[in-house]
């Protein structure tokens, strides 16, 4: 069934990790999936060494994640993976709402111009998995398969972990391990940790399936449709003329029965028309929670992705807030690791990722409560809602099909500088950085792609810097913490030795409240620290100490 | 449908708090909505119902605007 052959990644003796004692690794990731291996890519820009260990030899099998929001592109671009997977994936904008066989009404994701990258992009995640090994593998990240890990042992200043492999199980030792084992986490469940939250009661089928369909590239939502009553469906396109379909079954359905070819082709034929012809290419039924473990941090041992936080699939807000999870904990890992931070920057990466899980959370549950209501009432509501979306503005914005993914304003952050001068706009302490096109050494770029692994400080100039500031700059660059000066100006400028932003069209000073003078600094995973009026090197240093725990 | 005094443009907001996101002041409202229900039995929803209609009509006060509501409410069906 199906066009994908999964590829099989060589198994290697571990022969070299067999010590005894035990070998002691700087860094451990157990799982390659998106989020396992995001981190190790990650790791290695960052100058680790890091191990991954994963008990499967192959990507994922079936599509799954599908939707990778504007903001995993972006960390997919600092990891140096987003133009394939662009290059691969569907782009799609345009999202469709229908109330039995009516359109009710359709959004635009993309009201935003002036970013590089789209609002989403559908690619099966066994792509993506293959992308994110290719460039593991090419930055000497070391990956094996075949060895799962079958204990885990915590230490003051290690984790041991016992690994199964075709040649036998062995100890082996890690400083710090991440871990990434999806959301059965046999890890999580190993150390007895918590997680807690709300099962839902319903079951949904998947099929992925292959045709040549004239529909356009958009997500189509039906609330009620003819071809299946009183449930939801939902039809989006992957690449290589792949399809999703989502039906909801409700909680009475029996998962085996329904996975089965002869159940499930009726279902596409009611939905496609009798004479489409379509190969299933993958079936799934799923249930799902959303919950959250208490605390992301257990010492030495830290938890990313859905091993760390489950949501219901309406949204996109798994995968995608993986990706966050493994952009927020690395570059702050490295600190640690490499001797720069205190272990307790590491408690700012559990705190403010749980932050964002319950957001995410929230949002998935609000989906899941409209799409599925639980009561008379709120059936009646949902169905309202969607009676008044067809006339009125106000009531389209209540319509919740799912929330796309968008990352979380870290405004609670412990490592924010707090503003002590007033700006207008959004990019706040503890906001994702908006990016903004520009041109630097007279070509068209993108000012994410302007700011690195590390911190950076944009400061915004009408004129050639003048000494003192060229001075105070070049004292951020020779810091403990290296601050990468960028200067944004309206036009080129010729200032030796430093990088020169054109914002000649202006999106980054409206984006940013930026007037000659403006100073903000820049996390490696591209929030804004802090920001100011005037540059001021000291004001800087000490954002900068804050934002690492020093 | 045309109205002249009924806002139909989205509206929900929390004077000295800060949304990022534009459906987030809607959503919580719909969540709220559907928690007050909580628990109850049909009939005790469509009186929660009932009642909170009217404590809204109340505040609005103003008749132009409650009429063309009910007008706006009925032509959507």
């Amino acid at each position: 069934m199906g066009a994908y052959v999964n590829p099989i990644y060589p198994y290697k003796a571990p022969t070299d990790l067999k010590a005894t004692p035990p070998l002691r690794k700087p860094l451990i990731v157990i799982g390659a999936g998106p989020v396992g291996l995001a981190a190790a890519v990650d790791a290695r820009l960052q100058g680790l060494d890091v191990l991954v260990l994963d008990d499967d030899k192959t990507v994922s099998v079936g599509s799954r994640a599908v939707c990778y929001a504007k903001r995993s592109l972006e960390i997919l671009d600092r990891l140096g993976v987003a133009d394939p997977a662009c290059a691969l994936g569907v782009s799609w904008n345009i999202g469709r709402t229908f109330l039995e066989e009516d359109e009710v009404y359709q959004f635009n994701l993309v009201p935003d111009a002036g970013h590089k990258r789209p609002g989403m992009i559908n690619l099966q995640q066994y792509h993506i998995e293959e992308m994110l090994i290719a460039r593991a593998l090419e930055l000497g990240a070391d990956i094996r398969w075949q060895h799962k890990v079958t204990a885990v042992t915590r230490h003051e200043d290690h984790a041991t972990l016992t690994v199964e492999t075709p040649d036998g199980s062995f100890d082996i030792e890690a400083d710090w391990l991440v871990v990434a084992d999806g959301a059965r986490s046999p890890i999580r469940r190993h150390l007895g940790l918590d997680i807690e939250g709300r099962v839902f009661q319903d079951r949904f089928l998947i099929a992925d399936v292959i045709m040549k369909a004239d529909y356009p590239a958009e997500r189509w939502f039906w609330f009620d449709p003819p071809f299946h009553p009183n449930q939801s469906v939902l039809l989006h396109k992957q690449s290589n003329n792949v399809w999703r379909i989502d039906f909801q079954l409700g909680w009475d359905a029996d998962p085996e029965e329904e996975k089965k070819p002869e159940k499930v082709i009726p279902r596409l034929k009611a939905m496609l028309g009798d004479d489409r012809p379509f190969e299933l290419e993958w079936v799934s039924i799923y249930t799902f929670q959303c919950r959250r473990m208490t605390d992301f941090r257990h010492g030495r041992v830290l938890f990313v992705g859905d091993a760390a936080h489950q949501v219901s699939p309406f949204g996109a807000r798994g995968a995608n807030s993986g990706f966050q999870d493994a952009d927020d904990l690395m570059w702050k890992l490295a600190l640690v690791i490499q001797g720069q931070a205190p272990e307790k920057l590491l408690d700012t990466y559990a705190l403010d990722r749980q932050f964002a899980a319950d957001e995410n959370i929230m949002n998935s549950t609000r989906s899941t409560d409209f799409i599925t209501p639980k009561s008379r009432t709120s059936k009646t509501f949902r169905n309202q809602v969607l009676a008044l979306a067809k006339h009125y503005p106000f009531a389209r914005k209540l319509v919740n099909s799912g929330r796309l993914s968008v990352p979380s304003f870290l405004t609670q952050s412990l490592l924010n500088t707090p503003d002590a001068d007033t700006f207008e706009g959004n990019m706040v302490p503890g906001a994702p950085m908006d990016d903004a096109p520009v041109q630097v050494q007279g070509k068209e770029a993108w000012l994410l792609d302007q700011v690195g692994h590390g911190f950076a400080c944009l400061l915004f100039v009408d004129a050639v810097p003048s000494d003192a500031q060229l001075a105070q700059l070049q004292s951020l660059q020779k810091g403990p913490l290296p601050v990468k000066p960028l200067i944004v100006a309206p036009r080129a400028l010729d200032v030796p030795g430093l990088k020169v932003i054109v914002d000649a069209q202006g999106w980054i000073a409206k984006r940013y409240d930026g007037k000659a003078g403006t100073t903000y600094l820049l996390r490696p995973d591209q929030h804004v620290a802090a920001r100011w009026r005037q540059l001021n090197a000291a004001l800087v240093q000490q954002a900068v100490a804050r934002a690492t725990c020093n | 449908m045309q109205t002249t005094l009924l806002k139909t443009d989205p509206n929900f907001h929390e004077p000295g708090r800060r949304f990022f996101r534009d459906f987030s002041p809607g959503d919580d409202f719909y969540e709220a909505l559907i928690e007050a229900h909580n628990g109850l039995t049909d009939e005790q929803s469509e009186a929660l119902n009932a009642r909170l209609i009217l404590v809204l009509a109340n505040h609005i006060g103003d008749l132009r605007v409650l009429r063309e509501a009910l007008q706006a409410a009925r032509a959507a069906a």
